[in-house]
């Protein structure tokens, strides 16, 4: 037991790196670095999944989660339009700094999967105990049909849902705030006029 | 038989999802507990491919999968909210959200 294969090694460094970029995400001040240190978090547990012998869950872990939900992350961080109170505090042309962790994590997992690319016996053991796309699409639209279709159904909900809360409000945005705005503000000065009314009664 | 045992698969599940729920309950701003859901949400999936792998069977990345599409969901509500939450309040911080406290 004290002698560790060489997969096993390099599945507690990915493990290892996953942990601490994930510490990075949720002790980070600037939102655009933590979501860098998600993205980096996120191929770190693809290695994992890759080297637990689930080649398919690692690629749906890049392409959807790092390469789509994290976009969608970044369209979103993008629209709050945050950039001008984050780049006041933030130091000028240390930008290199900046971006040091997430390269260094991120280039230990390339010379990762390179390694396990190179090295021939890891590879033969790998594929003995691979669960491939073929038995997963089998048991996905065969046992599993309902629950595919209920998830549909979930992204349905969220597209309609999604698209509902961030919709711009129309041309007419400014005069409705503003009629609201009043209307609100006249209701305040009646409520007040009306206590101070009580009050005088 | 997986080269990994199950243990320690299960044991960074646990780390991650423990680091993602710290980051829900100690961070204000609103995006960072939605990365920190993220997190945890992840967590439950190496949980689910371990054990898919130990026991050779397709269902824990059945599983991974019904959680993706889970997370692609609560992702894009949760972050037309946040739209919403910046278009009204001009600012990210959970506490503003507390009108329903009694």
């Amino acid at each position: 037991m004290s002698y560790l294969s060489p997969l096993q090694w390099m599945f507690y460094l990915a493990a290892l790196l996953a942990v601490i970029a994930s510490i990075k995400v949720i002790s980070g001040k600037n939102s655009v670095h933590a979501l860098l240190y998600l993205v980096v978090s996120l191929l770190a547990v693809a290695v994992c999944f890759y080297l637990m012998g689930a080649p398919f869950a690692a690629g749906l872990e890049v392409i959807v989660y790092a390469g789509a939900i994290l976009v969608l992350f970044v369209f979103a961080i993008m629209m709050f339009g945050l950039g001008q109170d984050e780049m006041l505090h933030a130091p000028k042309i240390s930008s290199l700094r900046l971006w040091l962790g997430p390269v260094i994590i991120a280039t230990t997992l390339l010379i990762q999967l390179l390694f396990v690319i190179d090295d021939s016996e890891m590879q033969t053991k790998l594929t003995s105990m691979v669960i491939d796309a073929k038995q997963v699409g089998i048991s996905l639209y065969g046992p599993y049909l309902l629950a595919v279709e209920i998830a549909s159904f979930l992204l349905l909900a969220g597209l309609i849902a999604g698209y509902h809360f961030a919709k711009p409000d129309g041309p007419d945005e400014h005069l409705g705030l503003q009629k609201n705005s009043n209307h609100h503000s006249r209701q305040h000065s009646l409520l007040g006029s009306s206590h101070k009314s009580g009050a005088n009664k | 038989m997986s080269a990994i045992p199950l243990n320690h698969v299960l044991i960074l599940a646990c780390i991650l999802f423990a680091i993602g729920f710290t980051g829900v309950i100690v961070r204000k701003n609103t995006l960072f507990i939605l990365m920190s859901l993220e997190v945890m949400l992840n967590a439950v999936g190496i949980a689910f491919i371990g054990a898919g792998s130990v026991w050779q069977q397709a269902d824990g990345q059945v599983m991974f999968i019904l959680i993706l599409t889970l997370a692609a969901a609560e992702v894009a509500v949760g972050l037309a909210l946040l739209i919403q939450m910046q278009k009204r309040f001009k600012s990210l911080d959970i506490d503003l959200l507390s009108k329903l406290k009694g």
